[in-house]
């Protein structure tokens, strides 16, 4: 049976765990020929250029071709081909597919459309798994542990699927604690506090960004997104409300790492960037490791 | 004929059919609805129904009643979500021979429409595929976009 990575619950603790454990190998070691003589299809149905670079650079790494479009301007669908039509044929041609759609579940569809594996590089606001891989990663890699962490996330609680699908993947392991600072009409949404409380793991909710984040091992920030809001007037109403500054890290804890899965726009001042707690920038080059993690995990390589 | 049974068939405003299936405890407003799903409006059986019946539990219920036809399992099932107290009466020779209730599926695939606009399922020629979560309220998980639909949500493709 083919392995494809659609959505982060798709993969269980153990896969979670192999996934760390060979990121950790190819940070060491970045280049291994694993893909020689093999051609990857990266589809791009909407632009990305940061998670579509990391991608291709992992795939360069190991050694393997790469066909595709970075944008969809320059594709088939713009001539009205329908998804399912795309994919068949580019299945042809590819071992393996690695696709961003802007519609919601457009990965899942595509991965029972194709005979070779698919990653999921976003399906609109639904699922973004390498993204909270390469997130996990980066919690492991500081912080040693992926039990026993107090994580605080900020911004953007209700559209912003980074931190849902992190949500998920760290209640995989033990007793976390999670806070959630939002503003109303971005809170956490319910079905996730749902999950919370059926699975006994503890979470508290805030208005107001304040001294309460030196509890905080990891902080993640999130950007307000345009493109999410079906309405413009609510966007603009709370695109500028959290703001991390560095006068706000005095009495953080030292183990304390700041994350965000960038771009970011100001919603963490510039301030932030010296100082050695920010990891945002060292969190994006974590994910070319873990992209060539999940790449040779899906393709049986190692 | 006993004298119980003689006042239950003055009372019947739907007549027996000798050989069948009976639906009976369908909500009114959902009527229409459970004739789509099962396939009634395609089928040559004698099928008559009734509705705005009386109810105690429903308020206001209907009643379909099928000549010759034998339900699967499988295939009453799809009801459940919009019927579910339905209950099944098997007419052989005028005599109720077997009763059943129906039971929501895991799965439930077509039929429903996802609640998501952005979902791929509403904007390219996908079949629908949801987890049914529950049932009061019905709360269906999309297969492919992973976002709820929930009661009243529900629209029927």
């Amino acid at each position: 049976m083919k392995r494809d990575l659609i959505s982060i619950t798709d993969y269980s603790k153990e896969e979670y765990l192999k996934i760390m454990d060979l990121a950790a190998e190819f940070e060491k070691n970045p280049n291994q020929d694993l893909l020689k003589g093999k051609v990857v299809a990266s589809l791009f149905f909407e632009p990305s250029t940061r998670t579509r670079l990391s991608f291709e650079t992992a795939i360069n790494r190991l050694g393997g071709k790469i066909v595709g479009f970075a944008d969809p301007q320059n594709s088939s669908s713009t001539k009205g081909e329908t998804l399912h039509d795309t994919i068949k044929m580019v299945s042809n041609y590819a071992d393996l597919i690695v696709m961003r759609h802007p519609l919601e579940g457009a990965a899942r569809y595509a991965a029972e459309v194709s005979p070779v594996p698919i990653i999921n590089a976003g399906d609109g606001a639904n699922q973004h798994p390498t993204q909270t891989l390469l997130d996990m990663y980066s919690i492991l890699k500081t912080q040693g542990t992926f039990d026993n962490l107090n994580i605080f996330m900020v911004g953007d609680l209700k559209y912003g699927r980074t931190v849902h699908s992190l949500l998920m993947a760290m209640s995989q392991f033990d007793t976390p604690i999670f806070n959630f600072i939002a503003p109303a009409e971005l809170q956490m949404p319910e079905e996730y506090k749902m999950f919370l409380r059926e699975n006994d793991i503890r979470y508290f909710e805030h208005r107001e960004f304040t001294d309460i984040i030196s509890e905080a091992d990891i902080i993640y920030m999130t950007r307000v997104q345009k493109e999410r809001f079906s309405d413009p007037m609510e966007y603009e109403q709370v695109k500028n409300i959290y703001i991390l500054r560095n006068s706000m890290l005095e009495n953080t804890k030292p183990n304390m790492k700041i994350l965000h899965p960038l771009p970011r726009v100001n919603e963490i001042h510039t301030d932030v960037d010296k100082n050695e707690k920010a990891y945002y920038f060292t969190q994006a080059l974590n994910g070319m490791y873990t992209r060539e993690a999940i790449i040779t995990h899906i393709m049986n390589l190692k | 004929m006993s004298n119980d049974t003689t006042k239950k068939k003055l009372k019947l405003k739907v007549s027996a059919i000798k050989e069948g299936t009976v639906i009976d405890h369908i909500p009114a407003q959902n009527l229409f609805k459970v004739i789509t799903i099962l396939g009634l409006d395609k089928i040559e059986n004698q099928i008559t129904f009734g509705t705005n019946l009386e109810s105690q539990k429903l308020g206001s219920k209907a009643i379909i009643k099928v000549s010759d036809k034998f339900f699967e399992n499988d295939e009453i099932n799809k009801i459940a979500l919009i019927a579910p107290d339905a209950k099944l009466n098997i007419i052989r020779d005028y005599e109720v021979v077997e009763k059943k209730i129906v039971k929501a599926p895991e799965i439930i695939k077509g039929i429903v429409k996802c609640f998501n606009p952005k979902c791929i399922t509403n904007n390219e020629k996908v079949t629908t595929c949801f987890k049914v979560l529950s049932t009061s309220p019905v709360t269906l998980r999309c297969r492919y976009c992973e976002k709820m639909t929930i009661g009243e949500q529900m629209r029927m493709l």
